[in-house]
């Protein structure tokens, strides 16, 4: 009682490809390993079984950029650590989102010093930003769930 | 000095007597001050003739607005054969100091003499590669110094948003 009645006897419907597209970007969005300090424990805990990113297709957290289509940036980002960001940024594939989780990775938090990078949104474009010192699990996953809004707007003619 | 130990005694007037040093003592933690120059001679005699083993940390002070004696070079030495602890400090004249490399008697000096090099501009004459080691290669200033700016960028509040947002670096695509 489910899709096939809705398919009819044809066993086709009819959709826009951009939604389709769209759609399928939202319910793969693998993100990549990128805890640099203790928003990443918040991080473990929204992919941990309580709250189980996996529900929206993100169960794996992939330790290579190539693989991933997600940046969370979780935590502070030193002034040395911003190359290596920049770079396995541009090592991803396109389309490729960013989030910020927490205020570090915001606009530097609490950290306004020699050491740490001012926001991340000085180095790559950032997509969402999530408030938080560090944000618990739900603020990460209303993160996602607000970029995944954003994705499903998109339009082909943007990313051309 | 109710808790110092017999042993250490003996070594601490040792070094009183050849280098002429003084000896501070706070609650219980006994050092050492004396000049910089006299830095490798005390620490070659700490280490050959007192079995000092082992040079477990080297840092500085910056006593900073004071000019004369603006840093303090601080070492603390450990001998595990007799079970002794004690400490070494080197008040440094002016702004851009110099001191003999210890990195000749205790190897381990190499990458905290270049930490207090990057953070602090105390230069290390002798020692094998003086380069940053925490900072970036290109950074200028030395980040630990008290006159060191303590924030390196505005913070951006609702009134000021629009005018600090001109000068924010922003990523190339």
């Amino acid at each position: 009682m489910g899709i096939e009645q809705k398919l009819g006897s044809m066993g086709v419907v009819t959709h826009r490809l951009e939604d389709l597209v769209n759609w399928g970007r939202t319910r793969a969005m693998w993100p990549m390993l990128f805890g640099l300090a203790c928003c990443a424990i918040e991080m473990m805990a929204s992919q941990a079984s309580d709250y189980d990113m996996s529900r929206f297709g993100m169960e794996l957290m992939r330790p290579s950029p190539r693989q991933s289509d997600l940046m969370i940036v979780a935590g502070r980002v030193t002034r040395k650590m911003a190359p290596v960001l920049r770079r396995l940024y541009d090592q991803m594939p396109a389309p490729k989102w960013v989030v910020a989780m927490g205020d570090c990775a915001s606009c530097g938090g609490v950290f306004n010093n020699y050491a740490i990078v001012q926001g991340v949104d000085e180095v790559v474009p950032v997509d969402v930003y999530v408030a938080g010192c560090p944000p618990r699990p739900e603020a990460l996953i209303h993160g996602i769930m607000t970029l995944h809004e954003k994705v499903k707007a998109e339009k082909f003619t943007d990313w051309g | 000095m109710p808790f110092m130990e017999k042993e250490l005694k003996a070594v601490v007037e040792d070094i009183k007597k050849r280098f002429g040093a003084r000896e501070t003592e706070f609650r219980g933690q006994v050092s050492l001050i004396s000049e910089p120059e006299k830095l490798v001679t005390i620490a070659q005699s700490l280490r050959d003739d007192h079995n000092f083993e082992m040079l477990a940390d080297l840092t500085a002070v910056d006593y900073w607005p004071e000019q004369t004696k603006r840093f303090h070079l601080v070492c603390q030495f450990n001998s595990y054969s007799r079970k002794m602890r004690l400490g070494l400090r080197l008040p440094l004249d002016g702004n851009r100091p110099t001191v003999d490399s210890l990195s000749g008697v205790y190897p381990n000096a190499n990458w905290h003499e270049r930490e207090l090099w990057d953070m602090f501009g105390i230069r290390f004459e002798g020692h094998p590669d003086l380069r940053r080691i925490l900072m970036p290669h290109d950074w200028e200033g030395h980040p630990l110094r008290k006159d060191y700016p303590l924030g390196y960028e505005e913070v951006q509040f609702t009134f000021n948003y629009d005018e600090i947002d001109l000068r924010k670096p922003k990523p190339k695509e």
